[in-house]
């Protein structure tokens, strides 16, 4: 086992004529916050595509502990232990709250297809009440009869992080967990992934609130226009020039 | 009772319980609306079956099929074929009529299921017109074409001769074990199949497998990313919905002993999709109300022709009662797909959960009325179509 949870090396993706990442080489660290950052367009999401199986690169390979996620199914790489939250929550609207949360964690005991319909749901205690544990735990479990679709965008969110957090990932990717936030909810929020952070869940997280990635982050990386462009702890961003140059002297301050 | 509760087993037993007390009373209370007769109750129940399974599909998943008639018909051949060869006995011709359709949903689903939405809907309405016209034309040797396929006299029949059972003069009727697949005992055959399949329906719906094609319905994406593979589920309820469609087909060849193609046309495929519409798609009864309440007007609408209908408006002065009658007359007897049509377009117009979303609308009307203080609380879970 190398000492590295995420291994992605030389990874380059094209579109067409577009270069959208060119020789990206990113390790994370087992039980660290590793945050992506970067200007709008820098290819964030992209990255997270390819690690996810959404995408295939053009080019380099990305490693989970020692299995090779690329050219891998999402769903095959879910089981491998990478779970991820969108940008816009994507959670089963038309099931209740307790169901959406209930299905990830048949996902973890049954694996990718097991056809089962001698037992009741009535009858899964155990998955059951796992799931009220994990919607107790974002604050949710008021709600649990409720659509999800009926839910306000914060609380879809902190749903789609018990639904990921219900299986136990070994490595957890955030796509702006807090956009389009209250400034309260994203406190909660933020609460919440410390919490998490204190379980020792390795995290990748993109994120353009500076006040989330620096109260969260042991590392960050630097995206722009395709290319990482400077790494290392909060403190050393913070004062890399390239950086300031990046956001236009703007934000990172 | 909504979409989102969990519901205990026992509940579900006392519901069993009820359904079946509710069926197979129906000679007595379907009496008054003129409708007790054994044919008009066997289509309730063999359509029930059909629009139960289709519902496992497209309630659950969502996916559109507009083929589900070939199964249908397959099963109807299958079953044909089994009196012929082997035995009036309905046993096998149910069997092999299940588990072909079963066998040929498993084709039809693998080639189908690569597309989703319009795709998938539009390639299914392909293979079952292929389907078809192969029954009418190529097959012919199988399918006696046009004429449709039907028992007769000289048929080998092998496990009756084998078992000394000859018929003679007359041809033989379907049955089970001596009770005939015609009449009164042959709706009660057709209603304990209906209530065992509804039986293994209700657990499907009840169980983490229901939950996960009701998950690949509301979002397929984050099914992949939760680790689900959502293909083997998808197929999985294809063919269990065809083995439903070719189980009720057998069941119209029990009932009836003849398979013609026409089974397999797209009208008959669009005929159980209207069926779940209209019941109420994705709710575990819709599908059987909707099948009866067809079925019903069906056989009541099409009964009417110009004279009944004349003397119907015979209290119009004579100059009036024609042209009205006329008028009526395009939406009744042979035109009653008119009067159906016009029905299905209120209904998806103002009911877009169908009869089932009508009574859940109805009945938190009456309870509300109860205690308004808590409706706002109503209003968040937005008890969607009762699933009961």
């Amino acid at each position: 086992m190398s000492e590295y949870i995420l291994d992605v090396t030389d990874v380059d993706k094209n579109f067409g004529g577009l270069q959208a990442l060119s020789d990206i080489n990113l390790r994370v660290k087992e039980g660290t916050v590793h945050a992506i950052i970067g200007p709008n367009g820098a290819g964030k999401s992209t990255l997270l595509n390819v690690i996810v199986g959404r995408l295939a690169p053009s080019r380099g390979r990305v490693l989970l502990g020692d299995q090779v996620l690329t050219g891998k199914e999402p769903h095959e790489i879910n089981q491998l232990g990478v779970a991820r939250v969108f940008q816009t929550p994507e959670i089963f609207p038309e099931l209740s709250l307790l169901q959406n949360v209930m299905v990830p964690a048949f996902a973890k005991r049954e694996g990718i297809f097991k056809m089962n319909f001698i037992k009741s749901l009535f009858s899964e205690n155990e998955v059951r009440e796992h799931a009220e544990h994990l919607l107790e735990d974002v604050g949710l479990i008021d709600h649990k009869d409720h659509l999800a679709g009926s839910m306000s965008r914060g609380d879809k969110r902190r749903l789609e992080l018990a639904m990921c957090l219900g299986q136990h990932p070994k490595l957890f990717l955030l796509d702006e967990p807090t956009a389009g936030m209250a400034r309260h909810d994203t406190n909660r929020t933020i609460d919440l992934l410390k919490r998490i952070k204190e379980r020792g869940m390795t995290k990748v997280i993109i994120e353009h609130d500076m006040h989330v990635v620096f109260s969260l982050a042991d590392r960050i990386s630097v995206l722009a226009q395709g290319a990482i462009i400077c790494e290392g702890t909060p403190e050393e961003v913070r004062n890399d020039p390239r950086v300031k140059e990046a956001y236009l002297g703007g934000e990172a301050e | 009772m909504s979409n989102t509760k969990i519901v205990s087993p026992k509940k579900d037993m006392i519901f069993m319980a009820i359904l079946s007390a509710v069926v197979l009373t129906m000679p007595l209370w379907l009496q008054p609306f003129g409708a007790a007769y054994p044919d008009l109750m066997q289509k309730f129940m063999i359509f029930g079956i059909f629009a139960i399974g289709y519902n496992i599909l497209f309630g659950l998943t969502g996916y559109l099929s507009f083929g589900h008639a070939a199964f249908l018909g397959v099963g109807s051949y299958t079953a044909v074929w089994s009196f012929k060869l082997l035995s009036m006995n309905v046993i096998p011709a149910l069997i092999f009529g299940t588990v072909l359709s079963g066998l040929f949903a498993l084709a039809i689903g693998f080639v189908s299921l690569r597309r989703s939405g319009i795709y998938f809907s539009i390639l299914t309405l392909a293979f079952a017109q292929m389907s078809y016209n192969l029954a009418y034309s190529v097959l012919t040797p199988i399918t006696n074409g046009e004429t449709g396929l039907q028992l007769e006299q000289a048929d080998p029949r092998v496990l009756d001769r084998m078992s000394g059972i000859v018929a003679d003069g007359s041809l033989p009727t379907p049955n089970l074990f001596g009770i005939e697949g015609i009449g009164y005992s042959g709706f009660y055959i057709c209603a304990a199949l209906m209530l065992i399949s509804f039986f293994i329906y209700l657990r499907i719906f009840r169980s983490p497998f229901g939950l996960k094609l009701r998950a690949i319905k509301s979002n397929q994406n984050r099914m992949g990313y939760t680790g689900f593979s959502t293909r083997p589920y998808l197929m999985t309820a294809f063919v269990i919905s065809g083995m439903y469609a070719g189980l009720a087909g057998s069941l119209l060849a029990v009932t009836d002993p003849l398979a013609g193609a026409e089974r397999m046309q797209w009208t008959a495929s669009g005929e159980v999709v209207l069926i779940t519409i209209l019941g109420g798609v994705g709710t575990l009864i819709g599908p059987l109300l909707g099948a009866g309440i067809i079925k019903y007007f069906e056989n009541i609408f099409s009964a009417f022709n110009d004279t009944v209908l004349l003397n119907a408006f015979s209290f119009l002065p004579d100059w009036l009662a024609h042209p009205v009658a006329s008028l009526v007359g395009l939406f009744v007897g042979e035109g009653w797909h008119l009067t159906l049509g016009l029905v299905f377009m209120l209904i998806v117009i103002f009911l877009p959960g169908g009869i089932m979303e009508g009574i859940s609308r109805l009945s938190r009307l009456v309870t509300n009325r109860g205690k308004s203080d808590s409706h706002e609380n109503k209003e968040k879970e937005q008890t969607s179509a009762g699933e009961v």
